[in-house]
């Protein structure tokens, strides 16, 4: 009854370093399976979010199914799976990679292997998946596909003997890797009479098909009429309408079987109850047991996000509902701050994630943003023996209520370039990291790992690794746990108010050092206005650093004739435009900016 | 109406001034003067009188003063001049000598504006001046002498190397000459101008505030500026812009215009006109038109602006425009493009609005809420009402006598205060 040969489809993803080459690969496997003509193509095809393709990176998982007709005469459907590139989104990596069968690895043939290549191999290689290595940008005349041939040997332990050498840029040798894909990564297995038994590796919301989940199905069948159960979540409904992905749209089929990728539409309203990572099952006729690895995303970083203009805030809610339809990892939950009134704490998977979304708000939502200072869920030990999570300084029990307090953290590996490893471990030093070993990975490259506080990593972490190694780190983290510590709020005071807007939590023993840097940040950036501005950084109620904003002596045009009114006029509504950007904090107008700047501590 | 004729050239550029001049040979002033003459006979037969013209520059006692005497006879004959018109000049010191004064007092004009700048000849030389304070004496000595009972003189403060001490000394030295007005700007850096490249960086930092014993730290060390080009601190540029006020006020000179300075009755009436919204037709390279309703400006491309005053004489459609004949925006455009203007800026209620605030509260004495009313058919305070209560409370903005001015602080901040005018 089956429709389609299980042993002529093979379901992959293709995994990378950043800017190893992934992308462009993938957009050269569309365009020489003859899906679309190359007049069609845009770049990045699987990336169809202006977003994603601005910044070069992949947030959101995808599939794109296309047809290859093999040198052996035979047609095969090739299903490749998309991953983000980023730790942030480690997750979704992990989970589209479990929907895969097997993996191209993309390595560039002028940088060799990298840390997360390191790290997105192991994460296949958990699950069981086939790998082999293709070296990419072998057209740039620093390619030395020998040498890295050899780096993947030895570091990976991937046979790299007969890696097909390529240019995803040029099409140059992509056919190889077809014919790899078609030979070296197994044809899925799974019976077609079992109860359906089906992996979500992605899901989003379309305002006319409702929730549009991506499933690799294990077991089993699935057809329009169904009735479908999500494991995890219970929810369950009919089932509209099957189908797969081509590129960049959906084509509607009768049935999905075992071994497929696909999509299902079943009127679902809530994207919450389509959870990633759960088993679809057919609700008349379930399977046993779910999929393994299953978790709850957990947010691990929160910030207060507020409209510039406070009568934004419907449209701020509407705008977050919308994009939480398409983003189960995003939390959110209205707050209410004095400085910036009210506004929504909302929680991420990381920084970069934090940052999607904020420009998507700006940019897709039309909205002007105040952001606050991210910060990490802390958990308060309370001499009542209660244990809170806390979320937002603000919400910080008064210091006689607190027994002690725990903060998140990380296992974080860095992979560097030895002549960098003083000064990235002096970094991890100051960032309070605990060392915990550094494998050479060869004569010229180490494998640093610490044990840091996720709080010191988001702020600026990325960054100053960046600087200290003129771009040469990379960084992959994991959570590892709580850990008790010294914590304290550092409070600002801007004209003697509080801004609460600006508390964030600090370990102890850095709050002088972070106060005075904050106010000296803060003092650039609050430009001087009628009056001297006092601006003080205080943990509790001592004051420990101090800068004044001293007040605007001489803001004026001397000339302004005939010939010049024109001229001047641009100048005041250049004046005028810069004051929307501010925000009145009591009788002080700060730049919304100022709420993230402040935060990034100066390199140098 | 006001005219506004402007002469582009100059011996050579100092430093810090950004206008539109620049050195030019005997022939091409010549042929420019053909032109503006062109340009001026255009405008033949319009309704409208004169009340006040302002021959400006660059210098223009560098043409020939039987090229101003023609100027101003075309004027003459193709707009009817009031009988108690206001005529300035420009001058420069070291470009006027007697005989070229009479000629222009014979020309009509009666009132001269001397750049002078400063009396200490060591800024003058650093700003790139031509003359010396010296030369400067003759040349309004000669003034006095061709019978030119109204005369201005430009002066800078804040100028590199210049000290409270020296800018006084400019101040009760040229107040002494009893001219009839003078003007005290402190010094603009203007994007593309050598001093900007030199001083911005240095101007940004006093911006910022820090005090004057750092700036002149980081103008030694970080900027390698020699005492004597040193800009001044915030604080030092502060007092020599209080202490000039009262130094003049001493002499009997009262401050009408944040730069401006008067004896009674002598203020100038074609600069008023400017910031009480009075209609201007600019005449020569690069000048400015407005109509009331409508800005533009002629091209400032000397070679297009002989090609487009050539031959023949345009048919006079630009006249219109003065009249009040508005067509629709398209049109005017045309013909503007046709007699080859540019920058077309039609001015909505709301512009004249903010141009009212905006201009009007340069003056000392303000703007009347009563003519708002009369011109706008609305209460101030209806358009601007947060505005004004914020600056009032503040005090930088006052109201008496039916007048709402600017205080004093108002003045130094007023920028920030006009951008709020801004619709």
């Amino acid at each position: 009854m089956s429709f389609i040969d299980q042993s002529k489809i093979r379901n992959f993803c293709i995994i990378a370093h950043i800017d190893h080459g992934k992308s462009t690969l993938a957009d050269r496997i569309i365009e020489k399976t003859g899906l679309l003509t190359s007049r069609e193509m845009q770049n990045q095809v699987l990336d169809n979010m202006d977003l994603e393709r601005e910044r070069g990176i992949t947030i959101k998982a995808q599939a794109c199914r296309t047809v290859y007709k093999a040198k052996d005469g035979e047609e095969y459907i090739l299903n490749m799976i998309d991953t983000p590139g980023h730790v942030d989104f480690n997750y979704e990596v992990s989970r589209s990679l479990a929907a895969c069968d097997g993996a191209v690895l993309v390595v560039d043939a002028t940088q060799g292997v990298e840390a997360q290549t390191v790290g997105n191999v192991y994460l296949a290689m958990e699950h069981d998946l086939e790998i082999f290595p293709v070296l990419n940008k072998i057209d740039l005349p620093s390619a030395h596909p020998e040498e890295v041939k050899s780096e993947i040997e030895d570091v990976i332990g991937l046979d790299a003997e007969d890696a097909p050498e390529i240019s995803a840029k040029t099409g140059q040798n992509v056919e190889d890797v077809l014919e790899a894909i078609v030979h070296k990564i197994p044809a899925p297995v799974g019976d077609i009479q079992a109860p359906l038994k089906a992996l979500i590796f992605d899901s989003v919301y379309d305002s006319y098909k409702g929730v549009i989940i991506s499933v690799r199905l294990r077991e089993g069948t699935v057809k329009p009429g169904d009735r479908i159960r999500m494991m995890a979540t219970g929810a369950e409904e009919e089932v509209v309408e099957v189908g797969y992905f081509g590129a960049g749209q959906m084509i509607p089929c009768d049935v999905l079987e075992a071994g497929m990728v696909g999509y299902i539409t079943a009127s679902i309203k809530n994207i919450k109850d389509t959870r990633v990572g759960d088993t679809v099952t057919n609700a008349d006729r379930p399977c046993e047991e779910r999929l393994p690895g299953y978790k709850k995303v957990q947010s691990m970083v929160y910030c207060g996000i507020y409209p510039a203009d406070s009568a934004k805030y419907p449209e701020l809610r509407d705008a977050l509902e919308k994009l939480q339809l398409n983003d189960a990892s995003l939390y959110f939950e209205p707050e209410t701050s004095a400085a910036l009134g009210f506004g929504f704490r909302c929680g991420f998977l990381g920084l970069l994630h934090l940052e999607i979304i904020q420009e998507r708000l700006e940019r897709e939502y039309n909205l002007d943003l105040v952001t606050t200072a991210p910060g990490v869920v802390y958990k308060i030990h309370k001499t009542s023996g209660e244990v809170m999570e806390l979320t937002n300084p603000s919400n910080l029990p008064d210091p006689s209520e607190i027994e002690y307090m725990e903060e998140p953290m990380v296992k974080a590996e860095i992979m560097v370039t030895t002549e960098f490893v003083g000064p990235i471990m002096q970094l991890c030093q100051e960032r309070r990291g605990e060392y915990q070993g550094m494998e050479y990975i060869e004569t010229t490259r180490a494998l640093l790992t610490y044990h840091i506080p996720l709080n010191e990593i988001i702020y600026d972490f990325f960054d100053a690794l960046k600087s200290r190694s003129r771009g040469y780190a990379s960084l992959d983290y994991e959570i590892i746990g709580y850990q008790r510590s010294e914590l304290v709020r550092l409070d600002i005071l801007v004209n003697k108010e509080p801004v609460d807007a600006l508390s964030f939590i600090v370990f102890a023993d850095s709050a002088y050092d972070r106060g005075r840097k904050m106010c000296e940040k803060l003092k650039e950036e609050i430009p001087r206005q009628l009056f001297d501005i006092p601006i003080q950084a205080a943990v509790g109620s001592k004051v420990i650093a101090r800068e004044t904003v001293k007040a605007l002596r001489k803001d004026v045009l001397a000339k302004c004739y005939g010939g010049d009114i024109s001229r001047k006029k641009k100048l005041l509504e250049k004046q005028k435009e810069g004051k929307k950007k501010m925000r009145q904090i009591g009788n002080v107008e700060i730049p919304k900016d100022a709420f993230l700047n402040v935060l990034k501590l100066d390199e140098n | 109406m006001e005219l506004y004729i402007h002469i582009p050239f100059c011996v050579k550029k100092c430093g810090y001034c950004d206008f539109l001049s620049f050195p030019a040979g005997g022939k091409l002033q010549a042929k420019y003067t053909e032109a503006l003459i062109r340009e001026i006979r255009s405008f033949s037969g319009m309704e409208q009188s004169v009340s006040s013209i302002y021959i400006g520059g660059g210098t223009p006692s560098l043409l020939p003063a039987e090229g101003i005497a023609e100027i101003m006879a075309a004027v003459g004959e193709a707009f009817s001049l009031e009988p108690d018109a206001e005529v300035s000049m420009e001058a420069n010191p070291g470009t006027v000598q007697p005989g070229s004064l009479s000629v222009y007092r014979g020309a009509g004009v009666n009132r001269l504006s001397f750049g002078c700048q400063s009396a200490d000849d060591g800024e003058l030389k650093r700003l790139g001046r031509i003359h010396t304070f010296r030369e400067f004496q003759e040349s309004y000595a000669y003034a006095r002498e061709a019978g030119f009972a109204n005369i201005n003189i430009d002066l800078m403060s804040g100028l590199p190397g210049q000290t409270e001490e020296s800018w006084e000394r400019t101040l009760s030295q040229i107040a002494e000459m009893q001219p009839e007005h003078i003007s005290a700007y402190s010094l603009i850096l203007e994007e593309g101008t050598p001093f900007y490249e030199k001083y911005h960086a240095v101007s940004g930092m006093i911006a910022e505030g820090e005090p004057d014993f750092r700036v002149r730290e980081l103008e030694e060390e970080r900027y390698h500026l020699k005492e004597e080009e040193q800009l001044p601190g915030e604080e030092t540029e502060r007092r020599m812009y209080e202490r000039t006020e009262e130094i003049l006020a001493d002499c009997g000179f009262r401050r009408y215009e944040i730069s401006n300075y008067a004896k009674s009755g002598k203020e100038c009436r074609h600069n008023v006109g400017y910031w009480t919204g009075v209609p201007y037709l600019g005449l020569g390279l690069g000048a400015s038109s407005y109509t009331g309703t409508l800005r533009f400006r002629n091209t400032d491309d000397i070679g297009k602006y002989l090609l487009a005053h050539t031959g023949s004489d345009s048919d006079g459609r630009l006249r219109t425009l003065f009249g009040g004949a508005c067509g629709s925006e398209k049109e005017t455009e045309n013909i503007l493009t046709a007699d080859g203007r540019e920058d077309p800026e039609f001015l909505g209620r709301e512009d004249r609005m903010a141009e009212f605030m905006i201009l009007g509260l340069r003056l000392v004495s303000g703007v009347r809420p009563e003519e708002f009313r009369r011109r706008f058919g609305q209460d101030v305070t209806e358009v601007y009402g947060g505005t004004i209560r914020k600056y009032k409370e503040a005090g930088l903005l006052r109201e008496e006598d039916g007048r709402l001015f600017l205080t004093r602080r108002g003045l130094s901040l007023s920028n920030m205060i006009m951008a709020e005018f801004l619709l």
